[in-house]
């Protein structure tokens, strides 16, 4: 168990280093920040140019620049943003707790209500609570993200005017971000454990279960459920990366103050700091929710943890 | 025998089952008697599964309904009938007086808890112990199906044990709680025969010991001569014959009946015959058995060709585990320095156990896999020498049979397709009239009819589907064909037409056979000479009289004195079978000792562990 959970903690830190690097390399081909800096300023001179270039540290080449943020990096320092001079630190401190919050929210909404869905579905197989969840989970599935959002703005808060429509500010604001990306999710999920659980009550082991005599809540819940459990923690941790994408998207619309609204103002901006330290902590969440998965996994499993 | 006079301890009435609009079971009538055995056979589809999990009230959670019929259970309290209890009645029974063991040990056991906890989880729910208690109790349940170092037992996961032990921590589940009557449904048929043979004996002394009625469902003759009091035959969800075992063996009543015993393979049966035989084997035409086949001598070998087929000091290894940097540490030593020679129309066996390597070497010979080192030659040809063109030839040459039919064949493609497809890829006939034309007599030569080239695997049965990768393989006329444990799945009235079938292409076109087999019964019918393989390795090789009648290493004579013998008149002594099958996988560094061959009679050699 120890020898993989080092293997997997090196694996972390040289994907890490990689999707850093590229993530370094692929804004630097997007165009001149000092151009962008200066549009509209009436005559720039190629001299006027390369001062701002200096001071913004881009004349440098590009391995002293990846280096050098990589240094910053252990000391939490990512420069300065190119607008406005804030230190990108005080920027991200800002908008991760918000991120995160609304990230860890949405799974647990989502596989708080999948797993017992997902169970109820797979034990009623071919009757009605199976078919009524999966054409739920079916029109769930059917709902782009996007669309979605603006409807419940449109129901919730402009006609029955409940919940506020966008920002964050306490528990209300919180609600309608967070159930729209949870609603689709939830609805993956649902089939991801019902098919799980499906395939694990085939298994012998129940048939022996339930003729040592247990209580047919004891052979879910302790014999077949810790089975099911072992495809869908690997599913879960996967999931959480594409959360943090489809956030970006869902952030902007309810104009929620975290990571995806600050990238996406850096990227309109080329502000290469915040973006490169916001695509950085992003994969760094990543991984790390990939490694509590594989800790996970070695304490449901024992076929792995007594490898 | 056992007092007679006792009353009946579980009686079944008139008891069918349906699954939707199908019967399974219909109108099936039977009674066990404490302290006794009883065993239930019958092929696939008999009912026989479907009868145990009706007893234990378990086919319902499979969509089972039970539209006739009562199962009577007696207790200290009178009679209850089984069917008519709520399932949460049920399971105060279930587990405590009628438990059950199963036939796949390898998932039979929950992979993520430890064997303590599955064994005290029973002792838990029925006696009201506490956990220290029923954890005291489990390693005294652990020491009667003489598990070795019960207490260190109790923390380990069931993927740490072999089958044999997993089986055995199985019993130790079903018997926690003393029940009155074991179900037992196929314990031992995953399990190689020397383990079965000892599964058997723990069974048997522990019914003895503990004074239970066991109901023991199996397809195996073999076995039910060896352990059963009584028998209920079924056929087709129905009971054909019951009876006392001896009575029911020596003087079989129903035609069904019949034909299943003179189906079965009895291992002695061909003692002082030269050569293998094909003897006419009795079938179900519907309700009336039918005798087909010829009896014949199979002297088809031709010994003074030249071999087909040669092996020398074969090697195959597989790496097993890595170390930190992605070193290999452990190599699992499939195949260690084999040799052997195959003749044209001659039937070798490789017989062994679990990692004999013995479907290693079939596959390394077809190309599936890759030797370490050693010299395979085809028509003495080695194929070290051969260009990509011959041995893509060699494909054609040699063909190969695996043990699951269906999962052999493209379900989504006609099995007409199927068998055309070689012809087709060795270009071996042109023109489609010309190949469907090949197509229709191949599949009449294995006993199918033109008009199944349209059909699709999943329309045939069994035994059918094994006759279409028979046609198969013959279709791209192979001098050689390997059978890969070919007839293990099928039903032994399938598989003695099967085997009869495979006598009589061997006369008509000369094929060699390389047939791979766990079961000595059936070696001992159809194969020339026999190589027995021990972890990699030859133990003995010499012809079908030499390692039958005079088995001289160890291992072989161990081997066969393993084999349930179908006739219960025949008590044997399995005291000396003892011992788990030793793992192949090595150390790196640590490589096997490789034993020289001693030739003792002509053609007979030994392998020398001195």
């Amino acid at each position: 168990m120890a020898n993989f959970l080092m293997k997997r903690f090196l694996q972390a830190v040289f994907v890490l280093l990689a999707v850093t690097l590229i993530v370094a390399f692929a804004i630097r081909l997007t165009g001149d920040p000092a151009l962008m800096l200066t549009q509209g300023a009436g005559s720039v001179t190629e001299a006027d140019l390369m001062m701002i270039r200096e001071a913004l540290g881009i004349n440098k080449p590009f391995f002293v620049q990846y280096f050098d943020f990589l240094k910053g990096l252990f000391s939490f320092d990512f420069g300065r943003s190119f607008m406005g001079g804030t230190p990108v630190a005080d920027l991200i401190s800002k908008s991760l707790p918000a991120t995160l919050i609304l990230a860890a929210s949405v799974m647990f909404i989502s596989i708080v209500i999948s797993i017992p869905l997902g169970i109820k579905a797979a034990i009623s197989k071919g009757k009605w609570p199976d078919q009524l969840i999966r054409i739920v989970s079916l029109i769930g599935l059917s709902f782009p993200n996007f669309w979605l959002a603006i409807m419940l703005v449109l129901i919730f808060s402009i006609w029955l005017q409940w919940l506020p429509p966008s920002g964050m500010d306490g528990f209300a604001s919180f609600l309608m971000p967070a159930f729209t990306m949870a609603i689709i999710l939830t609805a993956t999920n649902v089939r991801l454990v019902r098919s799980s659980m499906l395939e694990t009550l085939q298994a012998q082991y129940i048939m022996v279960a339930r003729a040592k005599g247990l209580s047919e809540n004891k052979v879910l819940y302790k014999h077949a459920l810790r089975n099911c459990a072992i495809p869908l923690i690997t599913y879960f941790g996967l999931q959480f990366g594409g959360l943090l994408g489809g956030i970006v998207i869902i952030e902007r619309v309810f104009n929620w103050p975290g990571l995806g609204t600050l990238a996406f103002d850096a990227v309109s901006g080329r502000d290469y700091p915040v973006l490169q330290a916001v695509i950085t902590i992003l994969s760094m969440l990543i991984v790390s929710v990939n490694l509590l998965v594989d800790i996970a996994y070695g304490l449901i499993d024992p076929r792995i943890r007594t490898e | 025998m056992t007092d007679i006079s006792s009353a009946p301890i579980l009686t079944v009435e008139n008891l069918s089952v349906e699954f939707g609009q199908s019967r399974v079971i219909d109108d099936l009538n039977f009674s066990v008697m404490a302290g006794r055995t009883l065993a239930i056979v019958g092929e696939s589809g008999s009912g026989k599964s479907v009868t145990s999990q009706s007893i234990m009230r378990l086919a319902e959670s499979t969509g089972a309904s039970y539209p006739t019929g009562r199962i009577l259970f007696s207790t200290e309290k009178g009679e209850v009938d089984l069917l008519s209890l709520s399932q949460q009645q049920m399971r105060s029974i279930r587990g405590k007086d009628i438990a059950m063991i199963f036939q796949e040990p390898m998932t039979s056991l929950n992979p993520v808890f430890t064997i303590g906890d599955q064994i005290s989880e029973s002792l838990s729910l029925h006696k009201k112990v506490t956990k220290a208690e029923a954890l005291e109790e489990s390693v005294r349940l652990l020491k009667m199906v003489r598990l070795p170092d019960a207490e260190d037992m109790l923390k380990r996961y069931p993927h740490q044990l072999s089958g044999g032990m997993r089986q055995r921590v199985m019993i130790a589940m079903a018997l926690a709680c003393r029940p009155k009557i074991l179900i037992a449904d196929e314990p031992t048929t995953a399990l190689d025969v020397t383990i079965q043979a000892q599964i058997l004996t723990i069974l048997h002394d522990l019914q003895k010991e503990l004074d239970m009625a066991v109901i023991f469902i199996t397809h195996d003759m073999g076995v039910v001569a060896e352990i059963a009091d009584d028998v209920v035959v079924m056929w087709k969800g129905k009971k054909v014959e019951q009876g006392a075992v001896k009575e029911l063996f020596a003087n079989p009543q129903h035609p069904y009946t019949k034909a299943l015993l003179s189906a079965v393979p009895k291992l002695g049966s061909m003692t002082g015959e030269a050569f293998p035989k094909r003897f006419p084997i009795t079938v179900m035409d519907g309700e009336n058995p039918r005798l087909i086949g010829e009896e014949k001598t199979q002297d088809t070998a031709r010994y003074n060709d030249g071999p087909l087929l040669s092996v020398r000091d074969l090697v195959t290894r597989f790496d097993s585990k890595k170390g930190f940097f992605g070193g290999v540490t452990h190599r699992v030593h499939a195949v260690e320095k084999v040799s052997f020679d195959i003749f044209r129309g001659e039937t070798l066996a490789l017989v062994g156990e679990s990692g004999s390597g013995k479907s290693t070497i079939g596959r390394t010979i077809q190309q599936l896999q890759k030797a370490t080192s050693g010299d395979i030659s085809f028509e003495g040809n080695p194929f070290a020498t051969m260009s990509k063109a011959d041995k893509q030839r060699l494909r054609q040459e040699i063909q190969y049979i695996f043990q699951d039919p269906l999962a052999s064949l493209d379900p989504r493609k006609t099995i007409g397709f199927s068998i055309a497809e070689p012809i087709k890829t060795h270009d071996l006939i042109r023109g489609e009239k010309n190949i469907q034309k090949r197509v229709h007599e191949l599949l009449e030569r294995v006993g199918l009819t033109a008009e199944h080239a349209k059909r699709y695997p999943h329309q045939f049965s069994g035994g059918q589907r094994q006759r279409i990768c028979i046609a198969r393989a013959l279709a791209s006329n192979p001098k050689l064909i390997i059978a890969d444990e070919a007839l293990s799945a099928l039903d032994v009235s399938i598989q003695a037409q099967i085997i009869n079938l495979f006598m009589e292409l061997q006369e008509e076109h000369g094929i060699a056979y390389l047939f791979i087999s766990h079961d000595m019964a059936v070696v001992e019918k159809m194969s020339h000479r026999v190589a027995v393989l021990y972890l990699g390795q030859v133990a003995e090789l010499g012809s079908r009289q030499q390692i039958l009648e005079t088995p001289s290493h160890p291992y072989t004579q161990r081997l066969l004195s393993a084999v349930p013998i179908a006739d219960p008149t025949i008590k044997r002594d399995l005291g000396r079978l003892s011992g788990e099958i030793p793992s192949p996988v090595r150390r790196v560094g640590d490589e096997p000792r490789i034993l020289p061959h001693k030739e003792i009679a002509p053609g007979h050699f030994v392998a020398d562990a001195s």
